[in-house]
């Protein structure tokens, strides 16, 4: 730490895991601030739905159809399958560190094909929710929230495929793999802002 | 870089003029979006004053010369003009003109990417400005927007036409270009800087770019939440979000728009105060008094900026008054930490007074009566008199409008030789000030002493109080003469581009390194870089042979933060 003695370079486990050993280039830094004005957006929302939640009269779906429920498997699998691919996502990103991007392919073709059935899977929940938008303010809620976390999963998924069909083409090596790891970051926020808000406010808030 | 000089030397002069917009149109350069940010914000604070004299005119005397549905509609469409399509993009024109040369950059980091965001703005407020065209009219619901008067849904007779729409997606438009854009000015701050330019080295107006690049991105995604859940409401969710009636909650959406507009007081003012800042460091003559202090002062304004919101809605007894009370309070110690480093800098300096540094004088007294009568304000037995009269409109006009324009239009006069290669022209420069001064004053001291009668704000008429009228006469006439004193500026602008003195590269005896480099620069910036030694490099390469020795430098000038060798960042 103190200044003049000899700089043994020791980067943080964490910061090491997500984003390497190297100097995070521009585009990295840009992402983690762009990640930050995200969490912000979603604040906004769910701090609404909680807001409204707590001092409504019209919380239950206005049409007298049930709210989503979370204790069935399958809203429970799917949350679990979009956050598990954090993981292939994450290999991804170790494997193009050491050049290795036959790994990295097959890694995010696992993340598509998941995140691609993720998003499938919100398409039905919407068409066998027993409630419209306009049915009261959890009906609003929850597809604002639902709507705008697929968006950007979405977004997050067109991000991928990008650099997917850039590795096909020969892009990224050990050296050059900042859009990797870019994607790797987003793709971690998309997941975790499902998992530790929306999935449990949606599906869980009474 | 091959292509600059085509443009003036090709034969034909039709087709280098084609080139010359082509190259405009298509350009990533930081310097050429910032001089588009500047025209472009002229052009749209034309249009809001314009609209000002409107309504201005309308107040001149009792009774009416306009419709109340056309006084809604214009002070709405002044308020977001000005604010969203004038404040914020001028800040954002010197944030993307000067701080790259500041921090010695070659450009932003993301040019491309800042491009896009000066074009989703440009869309954003082409969007807004043809509300005018459909049907129903624009937005006319305040620049706050307050639901449920926004909103189509049972309770509301009247509902506001597709010009609310058009309003919500031009402003989430706005507010995606500012996210870009901070996101570009954050990153290029932390990862461009020169060597040798350290965290404690940047100029000042490059720290407020940082920090009102921090407000921008935490606060503005906020804004976008409520107006698209506004959106929502009005295109299907039929009021489930703000609409009493339907569940909803109006204090909701004024607890989301001030989490944002808060800050953004601070996103407009903020870059004032650096460009101030700077000027001071110059025409002083002086090192900026306290450099460290200002930083501090400003990050500390920055943070006491997010948990103050709630002073907005102290009479809609849906707030925990104490709290927000005291924060708010809190605020005027940095604020005064700056306003005395600004003075204390003139003080024993060898202040010289062209236009600039005019304008930055007239800040620190606008600024002053705007902090002051804020102070007001923060209690809250004060403002729940005080509420929705006059006195709010003359308070937040005061400070974050007419001081952070006489700010940007310091930055006008002091960055127009580096800009163009020329200087305005002093005289007209002068003139300018005195109207745009004497008429900023009669508009909004009057309203200061209207609101303490009780005059209430937003409403097209007013009773024949006694007083009244002659004050709002004046305040119309005051109107007008600031008019007249743009109208200067504006023809300066004109014709000092084509008829202005040359200006050197420093024309100023500048001390940051944007005066290091020709003028106007060359598209890289910096054929070279000084040797950055303090956050005065500038002054360090003028006197470099007396003042080099670094120990003896800053032994004898212990306000000047330079002396650290910390690395930032
Ligand atoms: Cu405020």
């Amino acid at each position: 730490m103190a200044a003049g003695t000899v700089s043994t370079k020791r980067v943080h486990p964490v910061r090491s895991f997500l984003v390497g050993d190297e100097p995070m280039p521009p585009a990295l830094w840009g992402i983690i601030f762009f990640i930050f004005s995200e969490i912000m957006f979603f604040s906004g929302l769910i701090a609404a739905m909680l807001a409204l939640h707590a001092d409504t009269l019209h919380w239950e779906p206005t049409n007298g159809g049930h709210r989503v429920h979370g204790d069935e498997l399958r809203p429970i699998l799917f949350t679990v399958m979009l956050v598990s691919t954090s993981v292939p996502m994450q290999i991804a990103a170790f494997a193009i560190r050491k050049g290795n991007r036959r790994l990295m392919l097959w890694m995010m073709g696992i993340v598509l094909v998941i995140g691609t059935a993720f998003i499938i899977n919100q398409g039905f929940e919407w068409g066998e929710a027993m409630f419209g938008i306009s049915d009261g303010t959890y009906a609003a809620s929850f597809y604002t929230l639902t709507g705008f976390h697929g968006a950007h999963v979405i977004g997050g998924l067109v991000f991928i495929l990008a650099q997917f069909v850039r590795g096909l083409l020969g892009h990224f090596d050990a050296k050059r793999n900042t859009a990797v790891e870019a994607a790797t970051l987003y793709w971690h926020f998309v997941g975790f802002v499902w998992l530790l808000v929306i999935f449990p406010l949606v599906f869980f808030l009474s | 870089m091959a292509t600059l000089a085509g443009a003036q030397t090709t034969g034909y002069a039709g087709v280098a003029a084609w080139r010359t917009i082509l190259e405009w149109l298509t350009t990533v350069d930081h310097k050429k979006i910032g001089i588009m940010y500047l025209w472009a914000a002229g052009a749209f604070g034309l249009v809001g004053m314009a609209f000002s004299l409107v309504l201005r005119t309308e107040l001149m005397e009792t009774g009416t010369v306009i419709s109340a549905e056309a006084y809604n509609s214009l002070f709405t469409m002044h308020g977001s003009v000005m604010i969203f399509l004038f404040l914020l993009p001028i800040g954002a024109a010197f944030m993307n003109y000067s701080m790259p040369l500041q921090i010695g950059a070659l450009d932003m980091a993301f040019p491309r990417i800042n491009a896009l965001s000066f074009w989703i703005f440009l869309f954003g407020g082409v969007l807004l400005a043809m509300s005018f065209a459909v049907e129903g009219g624009t937005a006319s619901a305040g620049w706050t927007a307050y639901p449920p008067i926004t909103l189509d849904s049972g309770a509301n007779a009247e509902k506001p036409g597709s010009g609310m729409d058009m309003w919500l997606i031009g402003v989430i438009l706005l507010g995606q270009a500012s996210i870009f854009g901070s996101v570009n000015f954050l990153v290029t701050i932390f990862k461009m800087r020169a060597p040798g330019m350290t965290m404690w080295r940047m100029p000042l107006f490059t720290w407020t770019t940082m920090v009102t690049g921090l407000l921008i991105l935490l606060s503005t995604p906020v804004l976008a939440a409520a107006l698209v859940m506004g959106f929502i409401d009005r295109n299907g969710a039929g009021g489930a979000f703000f609409e009493p009636s339907q569940g909803g909650q109006p204090l909701l959406w004024q607890n989301l728009f001030w989490f944002y507009s808060h800050p953004a007081v601070y996103i407009m003012i903020l870059p004032a105060m650096g460009i101030v800042s700077d000027i001071f460091g110059v025409f002083t003559r002086r090192p900026i008094f306290g450099y460290r202090s200002m930083v501090l002062a400003l990050i500390a304004i920055g943070l006491l900026g997010f948990i103050v919101w709630a002073h907005h809605m102290f009479t809609t007894g849906g707030v925990f008054l104490p709290f927000f009370m005291g924060a708010t309070f809190l605020i005027a110690v940095p604020t005064g930490v700056k306003m005395f480093n600004w003075i204390t800098t003139m003080w024993r300096g060898s202040n010289v007074f062209p236009t600039a540094m005019l304008f930055s004088v007239g800040f620190l007294m606008l600024f002053l009566i705007g902090g002051i009568t804020g102070v007001f304000h923060a209690a809250v037995p004060v403002d729940f008199a005080l509420h929705d009269t006059y006195f709010v409109v003359g308070h937040f006009h005061y400070t974050m409008s007419i001081a952070a324009t006489f700010g940007f239009l310091a930055g006008c006069y002091y960055w127009f030789p580096k800009m163009f290669g020329k200087f305005m022209n002093e005289g007209l420069g002068k003139l300018h000030f005195w109207l745009l001064f004497v008429g900023v004053n009669l508009i909004f001291f009057t309203q200061l002493l209207l609101g303490l009668d009780g005059m209430p704000r937003r409403i097209n008429d007013y009773v024949a109080n006694p007083g009244w009228e002659l004050m709002n006469t004046i305040a119309t006439i005051g109107a007008f003469v600031s008019a007249a004193g743009m109208m200067v500026f504006f023809f300066n602008v004109f014709y000092s581009l084509k008829y202005g003195e040359r200006a050197s590269d420093d024309p100023w005896e500048g001390t940051t390194l944007e005066w290091a480099t020709s003028s106007p620069p060359p598209p890289h910036n910096f054929d070279s870089l000084p040797e950055i030694r303090s956050e005065r490099p500038l002054f360090d390469l003028r006197f470099g042979e007396r003042l080099a020795d670094d120990e003896h430098y800053h032994g004898h000038a212990p306000s000047n933060g330079g002396s650290s060798s910390k690395a930032g960042g």
